[in-house]
């Protein structure tokens, strides 16, 4: 029998490539495959039962051998076999599944963050020291990182498969997802969320180094302004040091080691200063006066880009004294105020 | 016949055999008294049709997705024009096709009879449902003909709020018309089911068939409008700014997420149930056997009804929903898994120490007892948390969906409706045929899905237009799979289409089953029963049966 040649092609490099799985690129990868595995087997053991079932009582009953049906009720014990059997084994998939969540969410203390903004059709990755990257990300192998996200526009969804990971990128707030590279190479990204005419196309690579060629390509990619800074100067010229002085008649609170404090608000309530707080406050001010200050902070909605929102939570996150306020002060009462910032959108 | 025959067909001597002179189908003459109707059964025929034009146009899209899909490049069409491909399959598939499939057709047409009453208890209300169904149809047409929407059946905001410029209120107005069509066949079921019931025919002597669609009807009645204020947000989002789902105004787009899956969800199984119930029929009635453990698969519908209510956040794994509610819903969604496991272990138990038969229906529905079980462990799959991270938003998805929607549903719809068919319309299917067309379907069907499976794990994720090239050579068995599927799916209208004209002379009980629309003359009188009958027996008596026919015999001899 003559084989076509374009089927024939396929075959071949099917056989060769022959990906069944993807790749296990992160500590995560194995935990994810050993469920999948452990939900294969109870997946093709219930298959094979029903199909045993349904193929020998079809042979074993079918009208030729057993002409006249014999009329059974039904039987309490075989229903709670096949009651319990599967819950039981649906729950120890529920708890499994459980821990394999929060093993994925829930970053280590100690992983270094990368900040990245998803927009129609793009994947904008800012690393802290000041490394911009679009459709692209590079990482080290051995170390914990953790990628704070959000998006512009509408919702997308950042995936790397071969890592086993994916979170939601959501317009309006951050959300956090963690990996630890293991192999070096280039891994796909994608967006999965359906984001408009280009979904497709909001596709990158993560490029996994090794520790040295990571810190080499950090020396030779830089912008040379990391995203602190580039915070401070988006301080002073949107004017925050006005308020946020850090002197003790100032009319706006001491930002200084605020990150990861718990502030008491004038609503009673405590919160936990994090990113998300930070970003919130900025441009909802008025939800999240904190104690002992008047509602006087205007809403920066629409007046500041999310890269620039960024760059201020880097610069307030880092501000452990209120030396550089003084200093951004002094600038921007001078004549030689900071140029503004790539990113910020004048209102 | 003799006893070691390898079917149960039996029917009337052809040679004399005729249509009953009085039917539904020809009690009045004309268009309008179609389109006048208040027959429950006429009307059956109506959506019928409907459903299945429906289904041809939303096939058509699903060939040309799979079309493009056969290379990795963006090559047969535009990337905006593959959206509205894949939007245009769902909505029409979903809303216009798979939720009114089963209760709408087989539904209407059997639920009055099997209860043993001449109609439903709204018989207007039934007939406006249809021409919801309709208004709801050509609004969803139109922002088809106009140029198409491309928000995804899910509408998701912000995108089909602010950032999309095609018909996005239109085909939302669409499917806020359908919805109150569904409402409405099922507030009429519910009312039916609770009012009408014959003499004697108590809940548990109701067919299996009544009781799947009565969980069903009452999914439709609870979940619909929420879908309905859910669609009318988002068109006020969109043309005045309302901001319930717009952060920037202070809204939470996740709220939708949260509306829209609190209906979508349940809808499956609005759509599955239904299906259910017909498996129970049929196979009951090829095993000669009353199915195992009655009372368990009637009390699953409703517990799967109960607990389909509150597992909607598990679309909603990786939006960043809090760790608690996350936990909570999937362990909720593995209950819920619970009871379809039982019931397909009841379906097959009913077949030990029957007298099986092979034909048509029979084997549709065990394609649906394989399609289904992969589909349903799947799903398990997916309910649990730290695996659904990396599956969703996949192609695995994609195939878990189609195996209980197409595998499950269409194969159990298909099952329905060769089963019925002689009961419809008082002729029988071509046997060889039919059996070739599901043993095509079935084998198209794993084709085109399994496939996918792989390459959702391999992480293709789902709406994608283009494609990296590694992921080629599944895509191709894919499309392959899915031409074959169409055929299978052509075949029956086909030879449906020919029998009706020179289709055999089914008689009254050509399967020789229980159910009281079998004790009735095909097609139906209009009226379905010339006195009221009096239920004396459980569902799935046989020997009630035997009985009967020995003595017709005996008072005809």
């Amino acid at each position: 029998m003559h084989i076509s040649p374009v089927l024939w092609q396929f075959l071949v490099k099917w056989l060769n490539a022959s990906a069944l799985f993807p790749r296990e690129a992160s500590t995560i990868a194995p935990y994810a495959d050993a469920l999948y595995f452990f939900l294969l087997l109870i997946t093709v053991v219930g298959l094979a039962l029903v199909g045993i079932l349904i193929f020998g009582f079809s042979i074993r009953y079918r009208k030729e051998k057993h002409p006249v049906a014999i009329q059974v009720e039904g039987s309490t014990l075989l229903e709670a076999t096949w009651t319990i059997i599967p819950l039981a084994l649906f729950l120890i998939v529920f708890v499994w599944g459980a821990l394999l969540y929060f093993r994925i969410y829930n970053p280590p203390t100690n992983a270094m963050n990368i900040y990245v903004i998803g927009k129609q059709w793009m994947w904008k990755a800012e690393h802290p020291g000041g490394q911009h990257e679009i459709n692209a990300l590079h990482v080290p192998t051995g170390r914990p990182v953790q990628l704070t996200m959000i998006s512009q526009d509408v919702f997308h969804s950042f995936s790397i498969p071969d890592f086993r990971v994916k979170r939601e990128v959501i317009p309006g707030r951050y959300s956090t997802v963690w990996f630890q590279a293991t192999t070096p190479g280039t891994y796909h990204i994608f967006c999965t969320q359906y984001c408009g005419t280009n979904h497709s196309a909001m596709i990158g690579e993560v490029t996994v180094l090794s520790p040295d060629d990571y810190d080499k390509w950090t020396q030779e990619s830089t912008s040379g302004m990391s995203l602190a800074q580039n915070g401070e100067r988006l301080f002073a010229s949107m004017g925050c040091n006005a308020c946020h002085s850090g002197s003790a008649a100032a009319r706006g609170p001491n930002l200084a080691g605020v990150y990861g404090s718990k502030l008491q608000l004038t609503n009673g309530s405590q919160v936990l200063v994090n990113d998300a707080y930070l970003r919130d406050a900025i441009l909802n001010p008025s939800q999240h006066i904190t104690a002992g200050y008047a509602p006087i902070m205007p809403t920066y909605q629409g007046q500041i880009s999310e890269d620039g929102l960024i760059d201020l939570v880097e610069y307030i996150k880092a501000m452990q004294s209120n030396y550089r306020v003084q200093q951004t002060l002094t600038t921007s009462t001078s004549n030689q105020a900071a140029p503004t910032t790539p990113g910020v959108m004048k209102p | 016949m003799s006893t070691t025959s390898t079917t149960i067909v039996n029917l009337p001597d052809q040679r004399t055999a005729r249509i009953p002179k009085r039917n539904y189908l020809n009690n009045e003459d004309g268009l309008l008294s179609w389109l006048f109707t208040g027959d429950h059964k006429r009307i059956a025929i109506l959506y019928l049709i409907s459903i299945t034009f429906f289904f041809f146009i939303g096939g058509a899209f699903a060939g040309l997705i799979r079309l493009e899909l056969l290379t990795p490049q963006a090559d047969l069409v535009a990337s905006d024009t593959y959206n509205k491909f894949f939007s245009m399959h769902g909505i029409i598939m979903i809303f216009l096709f798979l939720v009114p499939s089963v209760p709408a057709t087989l539904g209407n047409f059997l639920i009055p009879i099997m209860i043993g009453a001449k109609d439903l208890a709204f018989p207007k209300v039934n007939l406006l449902s249809w021409y919801l169904y309709w208004i709801g149809g050509l609004f969803t047409l139109a922002a088809l003909v106009l140029g198409g929407v491309d928000t995804g059946w899910t509408f998701t905001t912000p995108l089909s709020t602010h950032y999309l410029n095609t018909h996005v209120v239109t085909a939302a107005t669409g499917v806020f018309i359908i919805g109150f069509s569904s409402i409405f066949t099922g507030l009429n079921f519910i009312v039916t089911l609770h009012r009408m019931r014959a003499p004697g025919m108590t809940w548990f002597r109701l067919p299996l068939f009544c009781w799947s669609n009565y969980a069903a009807s009452i999914l439709m009645v609870l979940g619909t409008p929420v879908l309905a204020i859910t669609l009318v947000l988002v068109a006020l989002e969109r043309l005045v700014g309302i901001g319930v789902f717009d952060p920037t105004k202070g809204g939470d787009p996740l709220l939708f997420q949260h509306l829209f899956w609190f209906y979508s969800h349940p809808a499956v199984y609005i759509m599955i149930l239904p299906g259910m119930g017909v498996i129970s029929e049929v196979i009951s009635t090829f095993s000669r056997k009353r199915v195992f453990g009655y009372t368990a698969v009637a009390f699953s519908s409703v517990a799967i009804a109960l607990f389909g209510f509150f597992v909607w956040a598990h679309h909603m794994f990786i939006m960043g929903v809090s760790n608690y509610s996350a936990l909570v819903f999937s362990l909720l969604t593995m209950l819920v898994a619970v009871p379809s496991a039982i019931k397909i272990f009841n379906w097959a138990f009913t077949l030990q120490k029957g007298s099986i038969t092979f034909e048509t229906p029979m084997l549709y529905a065990f394609g649906f007892l394989g399609l289904f079980t992969i589909g349903g462990m799947t799903g398990v799959f997916l309910g649990a948390l730290g695996m659904d991270i990396h599956l969703t938003e996949t192609y695995f998805i994609v195939a878990h969906f189609h195996f209980v929607m197409v595998g499950g549903m269409l194969m159990a719809f298909l099952a329905g409706i060769h089963f019925w068919w002689p009961k419809m319309t008082g002729r029988m299917y071509p046997e060889s045929l039919s059996k070739l067309a599901a043993v095509t379907t079935f084998i198209g069907f794993n084709l085109t899905f399994l496939p996918q499976f792989i390459l959702g794990y391999l992480g293709m994720p789902r709406r994608y237009h283009a494609y990296p090239p590694e992921f080629q050579v599944l895509n191709v068995l894919s499309t392959a799979g899915a031409t074959v599927l169409g055929i299978g799916y052509m075949l029956p209208l086909l030879y449906l289409g020919w029998s009706l004209k020179y289709g055999a002379i089914a008689g009254n009980n050509p399967w020789q089953a229980t159910g009281l629309e079998w004790q009735i003359q095909s097609p139906p009188l209009t009226e379905n029963f010339i006195e009221t009958p009096i239920m004396d027996h459980e569902a799935y008596d046989y020997e009630w049966l035997a009985h009967k026919t020995a003595q017709e015999v005996t008072t005809v001899g």
